[in-house]
């Protein structure tokens, strides 16, 4: 059996998936955090506005956790073909 | 200087260590079994709640000798293929997938086992044409119609907003809540409408939020309402199938389309104020986008809802899992798991609210920005709050 089987078999591919939707998860929490820190600085500048901050915080967190979830959907299907 | 010496030092050190790590493969020939799971399978558990069944499987009663038998309220199937027509009968003729019905057989997880299908082609609960011989009838394609899980839920859950809705607009219609404060029922609802007006059809529609008001508010109550029933322990999971989101994203889709007018081509095929070179790779990338921006659309609902759908499965099966190895730790995992649980499930009510709310002003973005074009002349304050 040459490395691209081997590879290629089952378990790594679990293991790969598991890795991948892990990674996506560190990416979505520095991402969402980054957001967070933003939002809340910005709150503390000016706190009349800060509804629409909130709003915009929340609109932005959807965005960055559906690139995100891209990443567990990909690791999924790493999982399940 | 020392400290990046002792770095370059640490990495090289470290991936050394890492090459005494191999992987140990197992020659293994096509078909190999995986071992039986007595007890607990955690997968099927998984799925089998996640993905789309032809009947509301309710609880399976142990009998006496140990054996399961599935208590379910069985659904009508629907069937459709060339060469035999129309079939339509209840799933409770297959009794669970034990007997073939009809010349044809639905498949479990223990048939695929058995008959040593390719498990990529096949999945539980399909149901495929056989001969009187009982074997797959591969030249038959079948066009599976039936009212599933999914869509009697997603019935369900229709005729309960439709319902719903019409007894508040009777109210509006019979003067209440319109010269005067709302009551009610009136008052549940009125809110979430003003909202979806004021914070998403108003300031991404512009003149316009009229015309597109009825189609943000179905989708936002629409998915809205799935998402609540989908939240009910034992029930389909509607909005996290791919092809439910499909459709809601394809018709999105069409809208935006059918909104956007020369001025949004221009703007995409030619766009202002960017210097030659940079146009060779804007206008791919802007081309690409206006796919992507739906596809996205569908993704993110999909997702986020199949994956708190199997957290939340998954945090219980704990119990389970562990409870199979032994009593006591299933015991002790039980009140943690549950803590989670409780805690995951309140984050997915959020979430339910949440993503109906980004489809339906994401969809109100992308239209805004086909529908620009007149609005627009050539500065560029249209990017403060949208974000795509």
């Amino acid at each position: 059996m040459d490395l691209m089987t081997i590879m290629l078999s089952t378990p790594l591919g679990n293991a790969g998936g598991a890795v991948g939707a892990g990674l996506a998860a560190v990416g979505a929490g520095i991402g969402i955090g980054q957001i967070g820190k933003g939002a809340v600085e910005a709150i503390a500048r000016q706190p009349e506005v800060a509804n629409d901050i909130r709003a915009n915080m929340i609109l932005t967190a959807a965005l960055v956790e559906g690139a995100a979830l891209f990443a567990i959907i990909v690791g999924f299907l790493a999982m399940v073909l | 200087m020392p400290s990046n010496c002792f770095k370059y030092l640490l990495v090289a050190g470290f991936s050394f260590f890492s090459l005494f790590f191999s992987n140990n493969s197992f020659c293994q020939e096509n078909g190999a079994h995986k071992e039986e799971k007595k007890g607990f399978d955690a997968k099927e558990v998984i799925f089998g709640h996640v993905l789309n069944n032809h009947d509301f499987h309710i609880i399976d009663i142990v009998g006496n000798n140990g054996e399961k038998r599935p208590v379910s309220i069985p659904l009508p199937v629907i069937l459709y293929s060339k060469q035999r027509g129309l079939d339509a009968f209840m799933s409770s003729d297959f009794h669970h997938g034990e007997q073939n019905y009809h010349n044809y057989m639905m498949l479990t997880s223990e048939k695929i086992g058995e008959l040593k299908l390719d498990p990529t082609k096949y999945n539980a609960q399909d149901i495929v044409a056989v001969n009187d011989n009982g074997e797959i009838d591969t030249s038959v394609r079948i066009y599976d119609i039936s009212l599933t899980r999914n869509v009697v839920q997603m019935l369900i859950a229709l005729a309960l907003f439709t319902w719903v809705m019409l007894v508040i607009a009777k109210k509006y219609k019979n003067g209440y809540g319109v010269t005067s404060a709302p009551k009610g029922s009136q008052s549940l609802l009125e809110p979430v409408i003003t909202f979806v007006r004021d914070e998403v059809a108003k300031p991404n529609l512009g003149n316009s939020f009229e015309k597109y008001l009825p189609f943000l508010l179905t989708i936002f109550f629409f998915i809205l309402i799935n998402n609540i029933f989908g939240l009910i322990p034992g029930s389909a999971n509607v909005t996290g199938n791919i092809a439910f989101t499909a459709v809601l994203g394809i018709i999105s889709f069409v809208v935006i389309l059918y909104s956007s007018d020369k001025h949004y081509w221009g703007h995409i095929f030619n766009p202002p104020g960017v210097p030659l070179g940079v146009k060779f790779i804007l206008v791919p990338v802007e081309f690409i986008s206006v796919f992507i921006k739906p596809f996205a659309l569908i993704i993110r609902l999909f997702a986020n809802m199949v994956a708190g759908h199997i957290i939340i499965i998954c945090l219980i099966s704990l119990i389970f899992i562990f409870g199979n190895m032994n009593k006591y730790a299933g015991w002790g995992t039980a009140p943690f798991s549950i803590a989670f649980t409780i805690f995951i499930y309140l984050i997915e009510v959020l979430v339910a609210f949440l993503q109906a709310f980004i489809f339906t002003m994401l969809t109100a973005v992308f239209i805004g920005q086909a529908i620009e074009g007149k609005e627009h002349q050539h500065h560029e304050d249209h990017e403060d709050s949208m974000l795509a």
